[in-house]
């Protein structure tokens, strides 16, 4: 054996290692929480957690309020930031080639993304609730909405950037104009990536608990109303999880589960799409 | 450089000078080219002949810092001047690429794309003027089945062909050919450039090409380019047998390039 090779052999399996080790250690906390969650959170679920409000201590009740909350605010928040996100992504990655205005906008977005949530729920509470004078399912709907459009501006502007520009050329060179480019052919292009995208902001914004903390608040009762206080998953956990009740603590379990499951789902929802697409091309 | 006898020229190119930014990538380019015949670029990578085939659709604009001065005359109008319409141009001067580069929806839709951007056909003109393209690229046979499926699942010379079709399908009046058949096997080359042949019937062609055979054999002018000067233009026959210049000959030869 030629001494060269004997040593990158050496370098190679030293590298792996290192690096299965790694994978390991990360892997195993993800695991033990996973575990945990499994171990405390699933004997609290059971059919009453849909059915029911969230009880005062000391008496049986499920989460169903928290649920929806949680789900309604969820949806508008995505509704809201979906489209803006989009298209601000596509004005960056499609028409913002000349000028300051893209480059500026960009650093501005990506600040925002890595802004702490609590931040984002500080500022809608200042600029929103204290005005009105009262917590709302509006005003946790507009701070979640917040943080769905910087990761939407960001995975649509790096997922059409995906896109080579032969393709827009090709395109233009038939005589389209660029709106007709872009809608027709470049988004087509990039769509699973671009719901990608989408969902995995919905998983983000589906665990946040401080911006809901001042703008949406909790709420015991069913609340359909948008302009009170509305319950929500995370914050019911919240108070839960802190609270000396045990039945508390294991509805705070159930939820915590409820919402990584729901989570993993889109995950699962957002591959499947993702691997259908880029093998259907 | 004098420009030989075109008849009928149908784009005229007069003093053509071409930046990316600072770099000047064409120098003062003088040539015509005729009508329904094909005009073959040839010379070594980075010549300027793509970028010179890009001038002629504009396509060069869709980038900042590229700039074109001059004139180039189609029908008699000034196509770089501010006041013509990209979109409308760029329906005339139909462009094929290097890499086959086929819209992510359907065969059929891809055909259809450029048509339904300046027509309304209804279902059945529309499908009529699918199969006509289709024919015309040599490709409806191998396809006539599947017009539902995705562009992409073609094979790379069927993916060409494709564009081909997507590209005469908007009935344009010249179509640009840039390096069509350099990522594509000898029985797909060939196909194309049996196509080429016919297509020059209707049309006013274009072709770059790093294949000197490829030059030979299909077009009927031949324009070797160097560092952004066009260097001699000819017939392709004067080029391939009595060519004038010393560098042209060098470069035909395999002496240089």
């Amino acid at each position: 054996m030629i001494p060269i090779y004997t040593r990158r052999r050496i370098v190679n399996a030293f590298n792996l290692t290192a690096a299965m080790l790694a994978m390991a250690f990360g892997l195993f906390w993800l695991t033990w929480i996973l575990f945990t969650l499994f171990q405390k959170g699933l004997g609290g679920v059971g059919i009453a957690i849909f059915t029911q409000m969230t009880p005062p201590p000391g008496s049986a009740g499920g989460l169903l309020n928290a649920i929806a909350g949680s789900v309604v605010m969820a949806t508008l928040a995505t509704l809201i930031g979906t489209p803006v996100g989009i298209m601000a992504g596509t004005y960056l990655a499609e028409f913002g080639q000349r000028g300051w205005l893209a480059p500026t906008t960009r650093f501005i977005n990506d600040i925002l993304l890595s802004a702490p949530s609590i931040v984002i729920g500080l500022f809608i509470y200042a600029v929103y609730v204290a005005r009105v004078g009262h917590f709302s399912g509006w005003a946790g709907t507009l701070a979640l909405s917040l943080i769905v459009i910087p990761v939407v501006v960001r995975t649509t502007e790096d997922m059409l950037r995906l896109i080579p520009d032969s393709l827009r050329e090709a395109a233009a060179a038939l005589g389209a104009p660029q709106w007709k480019v872009v809608t027709l052919v470049t988004w087509r292009a990039s769509k699973a990536g671009m719901v990608t995208g989408v969902l995995l902001a919905v998983a983000r914004i589906s665990g946040e608990t401080a911006p809901l903390l001042f703008t949406a608040l909790n709420n015991q009762f069913w609340n359909a109303d948008m302009n009170r206080p509305m319950a929500n998953l995370p914050v019911v956990i919240f108070q839960f999880a802190m609270s000396p009740y045990a039945d508390w603590q294991k509805l705070a379990w159930a939820g915590a589960l409820l919402i990584t499951l729901g989570v993993l789902g889109l995950n699962i929802v957002a591959r499947v799409l993702f691997r259908k697409k880029t093998s259907f091309n | 450089m004098n420009p030989p006898h075109v008849t009928a020229p149908k784009v005229i190119v007069r003093d053509l000078n071409f930046y990316y930014g600072k770099f000047h990538a064409l120098k003062s380019i003088n040539m015509d080219i005729a009508e329904k015949k094909v005009t073959a670029f040839i010379g070594p990578s980075g010549c300027g002949k793509s970028t010179l085939l890009r001038v002629f659709n504009r396509m060069y604009q869709l980038y900042p810092g590229q700039e074109a001065s001059g004139e180039i005359l189609m029908d008699g109008a000034n196509i770089l001047d501010k006041k013509q319409d990209l979109n409308i141009l760029r329906a005339k001067m139909g462009m094929v690429f290097q890499k086959p580069t086929p819209f992510p929806m359907s065969i059929f839709d891809n055909v259809a794309f450029g048509v339904k951007l300046y027509e309304s056909l209804n279902r059945r003109d529309m499908a009529e003027r699918v199969e006509w393209a289709l024919r015309k690229a040599a490709l409806w046979d191998e396809v006539k089945d599947k017009l539902n499926q995705s562009g992409t699942s073609l094979s790379g010379g069927q993916q060409q062909r494709l564009c081909i079709a997507r590209g005469i399908a908007v009935k344009p009046e010249v179509v640009l050919l840039d390096e069509p058949a350099s990522a594509l096997d000898p029985i797909s080359t060939s196909r194309i450039e049996e196509l080429i042949f016919e297509l020059k019937e209707d049309y006013t062609i274009a072709i770059v090409t790093h294949n000197m055979q490829q030059a030979a054999r299909v077009s009927d002018y031949t324009a070797y380019m160097y560092l952004g000067e066009l260097i001699e233009f000819n017939d392709t026959d004067t080029i391939f047998t009595t060519p004038k210049q010393k560098a042209t000959e060098d470069y035909i030869t395999g002496k240089f390039g």
